[in-house]
């Protein structure tokens, strides 16, 4: 699987497009997933994840094989997801809401297996408020939560991916843990 | 409330998987001593299990065209390049029509001496061959880098190569008559010539 990676990269560096559809393919769901957490809603998050993957063509020269390549490509969708965070007017709960609903489209796809249409809108409202947590986590929270949950990162590689040290890394997991705490605590 | 924040922080040092076995043995045991501190840790797991469990979206299916389509475009040589290593035919065959006809058009370049096919009866004057009148040529003639001034016969084909042909009223050619005075014309000429050859040995 590196291997592949790798190999890719060097075709992408070479300019060769078709290698880099592989690698878009290989880690577009990670990158959209990490995108939505960030930003809440699925148009955006869409966009940004696109962005991303254009960024990191662009910038392919930059990469530093020493690194992990997932971790240069959080990197990038990181990055451009508190841009985009910072530079959103405060509609944040609107628009987590259009996500919510976007996501009962989703949902009602996928309960077909087995749970009751009750279940699913208890799950799905139970969705609904931890993403509406995950969002009212401050920037620098909110991006260490999501590195965590959503891939299993370890310490080490989120600490690479923000280039910052993992004391701060682990405080910062630690707060943003307490404070979804208090935010789900009742459910 | 949970008792301290030495206890606190070994909890969120569990749930990042990053604790030392004395210590978790420590906590272990005031967890089940202290109800606090046991509901303090239970809310962080039930935290983690529903931030672990959200569900995941994927992206819309065509978000591999959509990022392609917005990349700058890409260097020639390598569209160039795939596209040889997808049609190896094509490739070997123009490459072998660039070969033969570079090394005609060299032997077209190299070849500008005056010659001809030696055949009886012929006068030769300043690079223009001559079929003198009221004589028979029997044969084929080719002149290169030269004239030819048919004022006789000639029973077979004549050919100039980079040159003219000049047919008197009285001169006849029983074969074909043909001047060849560029390089499409020469290598079209060679190429009949190898047809022609490989016919021939064919219906012997």
């Amino acid at each position: 699987m590196d291997m592949f990676i790798r190999q890719r990269i060097k075709a992408v560096k070479k300019g060769d497009q078709n290698a880099f559809a592989d690698i878009v393919e290989m880690y577009k769901d990670k990158i959209y997933q990490l995108c939505y957490r960030m930003l809440g809603n699925r148009h955006e998050a869409e966009d940004a994840a696109q962005e991303a993957f254009i960024r990191a063509y662009v910038n392919i020269h930059t990469y530093d094989p020493n690194m992990k390549f997932s971790s240069w490509l959080y990197r990038i969708a990181t990055n451009l997801s508190i841009d985009r965070m910072r530079k959103k007017k405060p509609d944040v709960y609107l628009d987590a809401e259009v996500s919510g609903t976007d996501g009962l489209t989703m949902y009602s796809q996928l309960a077909g297996e087995g749970t009751s249409p009750e279940d699913a809108l208890e799950s799905l409202e139970l969705q609904q408020m931890v993403q509406e947590a995950i969002l009212k986590l401050p920037e620098k929270y909110r991006a260490v939560i999501v590195l965590k949950y959503i891939d299993e990162l370890s310490l080490q590689e989120i600490s690479d991916i923000l280039n910052l040290p993992i004391g701060t890394v682990k405080t910062r997991i630690h707060r943003g843990r307490e404070a979804l705490r208090k935010h789900l605590e009742h459910l | 409330m949970p008792c301290s924040k030495k206890i606190v922080q070994w909890m969120h040092d569990y749930l990042d998987g990053d604790i030392q076995k004395e210590e978790e043995q420590q906590l272990r045991s005031h967890i089940q001593q202290c109800e606090a501190c046991r509901e303090h840790f239970y809310a962080l797991k039930k935290t983690v299990a529903f931030v672990e469990n959200v569900s995941h979206f994927t992206p819309s299916d065509d978000f591999i065209k959509k990022v392609m389509y917005n990349l700058p475009r890409e260097k020639r040589r390598v569209r160039w390049k795939r596209w040889l290593t997808h049609h190896p035919f094509l490739t070997a065959a123009s490459l072998f029509l660039l070969l033969s006809t570079s090394s005609l058009w060299a032997v077209w370049q190299e070849d500008n001496e005056f010659s001809f096919s030696k055949q009886e009866h012929l006068i030769v004057q300043n690079h223009t061959v001559i079929v003198p009148e009221g004589k028979v040529v029997e044969g084929d003639i080719v002149v290169r880098n030269g004239d030819i001034k048919i004022e006789g016969e000639v029973h077979g084909n004549v050919t100039v190569i980079n040159g003219h042909k000049y047919l008197a009223s009285a001169g006849e050619v029983t074969g074909q008559i043909e001047e060849v005075n560029e390089v499409f014309d020469w290598i079209w000429y060679n190429v009949k010539r190898v047809g022609y050859n490989i016919a021939k040995t064919l219906t012997k």
